[in-house]
């Protein structure tokens, strides 16, 4: 168990010139001993290359990596002590399932008696003890990654434990169990568990910290809270929630703000730089109003969607697109009715060059 | 459920049917007519049901044959699979020196048999042959046409030389289809080099080393050429193996219904080889059956 610090770039090509060279830009991040952490980005966006730095299976082009302080920049991922699940199953092929989830014991000369012992713990958790003696080969995808997450877990004495998009090919019912399984794997043992995935429902159940990525640079490391309420970036507005957050082009000049033509006063005390901004307001927080009130902007309704749990109403106004998100006990508008949307409230974010300014 | 009835289909595998009668089932009933008459003259031909196969089956000259044969052919397995696998693992995986290699290690299957053979000749002729001079200037009396163990174990290594590429190449194509994750994740599980080719790269080169052991099993066991250029069989009897044995029989000797009856005995020792092999290789391996479905 360890704390990481990484401090480093890395660009798969040598002499990187510009941003778009390097798979991941320069950044300082840590991951606390026994935390439960996500890197969330879609796909591309330097997550993996990130996860394969940590365990040592590429070395950084530049900076350093440090476990607890001691700097394994260059340290095989056997001298790190790392244990890492990848997307897609990794199974020796020819080995029993018990086999399989010995290996990495046996390869360090644990004693027979405590990989059994450790064997039976792990096979137990995910319920594969009627398995232990089957050829690993001829099981489904599902019990082949459970083995490849079981090798991860195996060993009770790693710094940290890697899963790379480890539920890809598991089925959606036995994801969620998998996950919670992940959770309290996490509660017993205490690892430090670093979870790698483009789904932000995954990250945000299985971490308490996510860590959201893209084009090579972390935008924002914080709670699912965090990044839901106050995203640090346009970007993860955007990519975390359902639908995103979103964002109106806006001039802010003394107190006061335009969009579209249309100018709100800013709530007392509110100060904002001068000049082009973006209003970000999820479409959870936008109120619906039939007449117009203080921080509303008139609107069209140009699509009306129930999608059971909620409705969700698209609006327009001199061509920028807003969506609001209604309980399905609200009364519901009709499309092409004049609308109120309440859009300053003490959720509203606002965005200079994408950064979070208020 | 019912099934449409069209016998019209037929015509469709006819063509087929036609060439596979002309070039295997027509010469084969040829060979067939040969084995069981003593053809005297175009004219004059005696039945003689199934006396030329007794006859060859208590050949002492074909038991040696035979002998000689088998211990070949898995001599050419013993040696060719091990080195082509060895081959294959140091072979680089990427950029221009990989297909540099690829290049260089196929050039010997591009070469035709005969000349297979007379390469080797020269090569190892005591007076003028690199080999052959080479080795007797180191004080090994080295004669391919003189010594029986020289000229068997030439014609051994000249298969090596020869077919080993192939194992390599074959072995090689196994080991590209490993994704990378098989070897990081052997990386994070700590195995050492011996443990990923023992766990990861022999399960998974095992369908092309069956392959390979099948191919170089049947090529061996049916090699003509190369000894034929070589040594012409000799000395002695030392390199004469089936195929040699069987066209001094019928070409040499003009003993066509031995010959015959030999060809069909031949035949089926080759498939009953194969076939031994075949599942023997698979009872082996039984549990990988149901691989190459995931990733």
């Amino acid at each position: 168990m360890a704390r990481i610090d990484l401090d480093l770039a890395h660009a798969y090509r040598p002499n990187p010139q510009q941003d778009s060279d390097y798979a991941l830009l320069p950044l300082k991040m840590s991951f606390d001993d026994g935390g439960a952490y996500a890197l969330l980005g879609p796909s591309g966006c330097g997550k993996t290359t990130m996860l394969n730095i940590m365990s040592g299976l590429l070395v950084p082009s530049q900076g350093s990596v440090k476990f607890d302080g001691k700097d394994v920049t260059n340290a095989s991922p056997q001298a790190r002590n790392i244990a890492q699940v990848f997307q897609f199953p990794v199974i020796y092929d020819t080995m029993t399932v018990a086999e399989n989830l010995a290996f990495p014991l046996r390869n360090r000369k644990v004693p027979q008696a405590q990989i059994k012992a450790r064997v039976g713990i792990i096979a137990e958790m995910l319920e594969m003890s009627g398995q232990l003696n089957q050829r690993a080969a001829n099981l489904s995808a599902d019990a082949k990654q459970k083995i490849s997450l079981g090798r991860g877990l195996v060993r009770p004495d790693v710094a940290a434990v890697l899963f790379d998009e480890p539920l890809t090919v598991i089925d959606p019912h036995l994801k969620w169990q998998l996950r919670r399984k992940l959770k309290q794997i996490h509660h017993e043992l205490k690892l430090t568990l670093i979870y790698v995935t483009h789904d932000q429902v995954e990250a945000l159940t299985f971490a308490d910290q996510v860590v959201v990525m893209t084009r090579g640079r972390a935008v924002q490391v914080g709670s699912a809270e965090a990044l839901f309420e106050r995203p640090a970036h346009t970007f993860v507005g955007n990519f975390i929630g359902s639908p995103g957050m979103n964002f109106l082009v806006a001039q802010a000049s003394q107190g006061q703000i335009e969009i579209a033509g249309q100018v709100m006063l800013l709530a007392h005390g509110q100060d904002l730089p001068d000049g082009e901004l973006k209003l970000g307001i999820r479409p959870e927080y936008i109120r619906l109003r039939t007449q117009p009130s203080a921080g509303s902007l008139g609107a069209q309704v140009t699509q009306v969607q129930d999608i059971g749990t909620y409705v969700l109403v698209s609006a327009q106004l001199a061509g920028q697109k807003l969506k609001a998100r209604l309980s399905p006990e609200q009364a519901r508008p009709q499309v092409g009715d004049e609308v109120w949307l309440e859009v300053l409230s003490r959720h509203t974010c606002f965005y200079k060059s994408e950064e979070l300014v208020a | 459920m019912n099934k449409p009835v069209n016998q019209k289909a037929w015509w469709l595998i006819l063509p087929v049917f036609l060439c596979v009668a002309f070039s295997a089932v027509l010469p084969l009933m040829t060979v067939v007519n040969y084995s069981v008459q003593d053809i005297i003259s175009p004219e004059r031909r005696v039945f003689v049901g199934t006396e030329w196969f007794s006859a060859v089956m208590r050949d002492q000259d074909l038991h040696e044959a035979l002998w000689r044969q088998l211990v070949f052919s898995f001599s050419v397995l013993l040696v060719e699979i091990p080195l082509g696998v060895m081959l294959a693992l140091s072979m680089p995986a990427t950029g221009w020196k990989a297909s540099a290699t690829l290049v260089i290690v196929a050039l010997s299957l591009l070469i035709p048999w005969n000349v297979v053979g007379t390469i080797w000749q020269i090569f190892g002729r005591a007076d003028i042959g690199l080999l052959g001079a080479g080795l007797r200037k180191l004080g090994f009396d080295y004669s391919y046409t003189g010594n029986a163990a020289h000229a068997w174990v030439t014609v051994l290594i000249m298969d090596v030389w020869h077919w080993t590429p192939l194992v390599a190449l074959l072995g090689y194509a196994g080991l590209r289809s490993i994704p990378d994750a098989y070897y990081q994740a052997a990386q994070i599980d700590g195995a050492s080099k011996l443990a990923v080719f023992r766990y990861i790269q022999l399960p998974k080169m095992r369908g092309v080393l069956m392959i390979a052991v099948l191919l170089r099993f049947m090529d061996s066991f049916m090699i003509y050429t190369e000894p034929f250029v070589l040594t012409g069989g000799g000395p002695g009897n030392a390199t004469t193996f089936l195929s040699q044995y069987l066209t001094q029989k019928a070409v040499g000797q003009f003993d066509l219904g031995p010959a015959a009856a030999f060809s069909l005995i031949y035949f089926l020792i080759i498939l009953l080889l194969c076939f031994i092999l075949y599942n023997w290789m698979q009872a082996v391996g039984t549990a990988d059956k149901s691989e190459g479905v995931h990733a």
